[in-house]
């Protein structure tokens, strides 16, 4: 009785007029959300399109004052890493996601297990870079590529693993026991059968964490370092990479002409990260339903 | 045929129980080597307020007094941005959410790192030159009771500070939380919205008295998850807090977080400041350990919620 009379207290222009506001404050806060992003991307294109060059993406970074610098080097360092990384996590976290899936469905172990999983992609990127800086780097007395490498498969195991559990999760329940009625074992039935007709759904996991992890800055910082040479001692020595190219660059140095070339390369990796995520949701969309 | 269906099994369970070793090593790792700081200083490092290297001591208050703040201001710029856009986004006609919900998502997709130069680049000079001088002087938020402490004596800052780090993380975690958002709000069942459609209401009214009521939990959840990473988040905070150990003084001052001390000091660290970091980081762990417990609680009851319901 209460709710009626105070619904007829309301005027009718009052309630016209708090939708509008309403309304109008949804449109307000998109427009704010897209024009952030748009001045992001605005800012990096007009600053980085200037560094540019063919020489840039070719050569090597060089201490500042040198001639014909590039990112050629970190380019390949921040592509060793993350294909490292996927190299080191997919297989073992798409088996963890397939065991939450098929088998942990009312399991006590899989539930903390999930919630694990959870907690892990929460886990602030640079308390990974402390974890792998101690089990790594510390026993082998430097910093090197391969360290950044294993800090970045951690960051990736949960989430491959959330999302290969969700997909797999969404294959129908008829197809499992059509496959096992066959006489499959489990195991064929669910390599060959589910994970297949789950294929989109695993590739966009893999290919979205990929390009997440290839921008990320601070789990490197203690783990694969910097340096102005090509990875060719990928598991010795120091290796550059993008991110933290464009951390020293712009944060820890004050010449213009560095910012300039830190600018260039978060234009790469902007358009890589960007090119990747937006490929990945054209091509393997359509089917994820 | 059996045995192989066993051994796969088992291997895949054991593939599972990486995440759990994995979270356990870095709990205990963390532990053992902040063993020394703890034992130095004892639970009274969590609320001392020093941080000098040359003394050796070592307090860890300014550190999560900053993190706390810039993830305070973050929340409150973000979330009713992130509700807004999230509530636009379900309630409008299908062809827009086709657009726009890909670009909000593409948002999260940009590395901190980039968020970090935008911030020292673009958002500094314009803090400097026009929003805090104009929050200062024409909003005259300096005049109010509470204004210098909030804006430092005078309302000038130089651009870097808290503020900025919050409108940054802000502008950072905003998709992330939208995101949340918005699949909470599609799982409203629309019987319940056409009831209330069906009895008059306006579009604000179904929003606020079913949709919101509706979806609280799973609100407050995509809340949590969004301040989780605003707590951890290190290179867009690193490029324009100031990076100084001291207590905040009003939104204008400089400061640090704990992710930006630990990416700063640690390269350097020795003994009882690298034991100390290692304290902060445990800290650090801990209270993203118990956002993600609220967000998951929050989440799940949503889910059940629903399954009941439908």
């Amino acid at each position: 009785m209460n709710n009626c009379s105070t619904l007829k207290r309301r005027s009718p222009i009052f309630r016209k007029f708090s939708n509008i506001v309403m309304n109008c404050f949804c449109l307000l806060s998109i427009t704010l959300a897209l024009f952030a992003m748009y001045s992001i991307l605005v800012t990096v294109w007009q600053h980085g399109s200037d560094a540019l060059t063919w020489e840039f993406l070719t050569e090597p970074s060089k201490p500042y004052g040198e001639e014909n610098a590039g990112i050629a080097n970190a380019l390949l360092g921040t592509l060793y890493m993350s294909l490292g990384a996927a190299l080191m996590a997919v297989i073992p976290a798409m088996a963890a996601g397939i065991w939450l899936a098929e088998f942990g469905k009312n399991n006590k172990i899989a539930t903390i297990l999930r919630f694990c999983g959870n907690v892990l992609m929460g886990i602030p990127s640079i308390i990974i870079g402390l974890f792998v800086y101690v089990l790594i780097v510390i026993p082998a007395g430097h910093f090197s590529g391969w360290a950044g490498a294993i800090a970045l498969s951690i960051i990736m195991f949960p989430v491959i693993m959330r999302t290969t559990e969700d997909s797999i999760n969404m294959v129908p329940d008829t197809l499992r026991e059509s496959a096992l009625a066959l006489g499959m074992t489990r195991m064929r039935a669910t390599l060959s059968i589910v994970s297949r007709s789950a294929k989109n759904g695993l590739i966009t996991g893999v290919l979205l964490s990929l390009a997440r992890v290839s921008g990320e800055t601070a789990p490197l910082l203690f783990t694969a370092l910097f340096a102005d040479v090509y990875p060719n001692h990928f598991f010795e020595q120091p290796t550059a990479s993008i991110p933290v190219l464009i951390n020293e660059y712009t944060n820890n140095s004050p010449f213009e002409a560095m910012h300039n070339m830190g600018w260039g390369a978060a234009l790469v990796i902007a358009l890589v990260i960007l090119a990747i995520n937006i490929l990945t949701r054209i091509i393997f969309h359509e089917n994820k339903h | 045929m059996k045995h192989i269906d066993i051994v796969f099994r088992y291997l895949c369970m054991a593939c599972a129980a990486v995440a759990g070793c994995l979270l356990l090593g870095i709990l205990v790792q963390l532990i053992q080597n902040s063993a020394g700081a703890w034992s130095e200083f004892g639970i009274e490092f969590i609320w001392s307020e020093e941080w000098d290297a040359y003394e050796n001591k070592f307090g860890a208050l300014p550190h999560i007094a900053g993190t706390l703040l810039t993830t305070a201001l973050a929340l409150i710029l973000s979330v009713p941005l992130a509700f807004a856009s999230a509530l636009l986004l379900t309630e409008s006609p299908k062809w827009i959410e086709r657009i726009l919900s890909p670009c909000v998502d593409l948002l999260a997709a940009i590395p901190s790192v980039i968020y970090g130069m935008w911030g020292l680049f673009v958002l500094v000079p314009i803090m400097q030159d026009d929003v805090q001088p104009f929050l200062a002087e024409e909003l005259g938020l300096i005049h109010l009771p509470g204004g210098e402490w909030l804006l430092g004596d005078d309302g000038v800052g130089c651009g870097f500070g808290f503020l900025t780090a919050g409108i940054i993380l802000a502008v950072m975690i905003l998709p992330y939380m939208s995101a949340v958002m918005r699949d909470v709000l599609r799982m409203t069942p629309s019987m319940l919205k056409e009831s209330a459609y069906g009895i008059g209401c306006t579009r604000r009214e179904v929003i606020t008295d079913v949709v919101l009521r509706h979806g609280a939990p799973g609100i407050l959840g995509g809340i949590c998850i969004g301040m989780g990473r605003a707590l951890g988040e290190t290179m867009a905070v690193l490029f324009v807090i100031g990076n100084l150990p001291q207590m905040p003084e009003g939104l204008y001052s400089f400061g640090t977080t704990i992710s930006a001390t630990l990416a700063n000091n640690f390269g350097e660290a020795v003994d009882m400041e690298r034991s100390a970091l290692f304290a902060l980081g445990l800290i650090l762990l801990v209270l993203c350990f118990i956002i993600q417990l609220i967000a998951h609680q929050l989440l799940r009851r949503n889910k059940l919620k629903l399954a009941t319901q439908r």
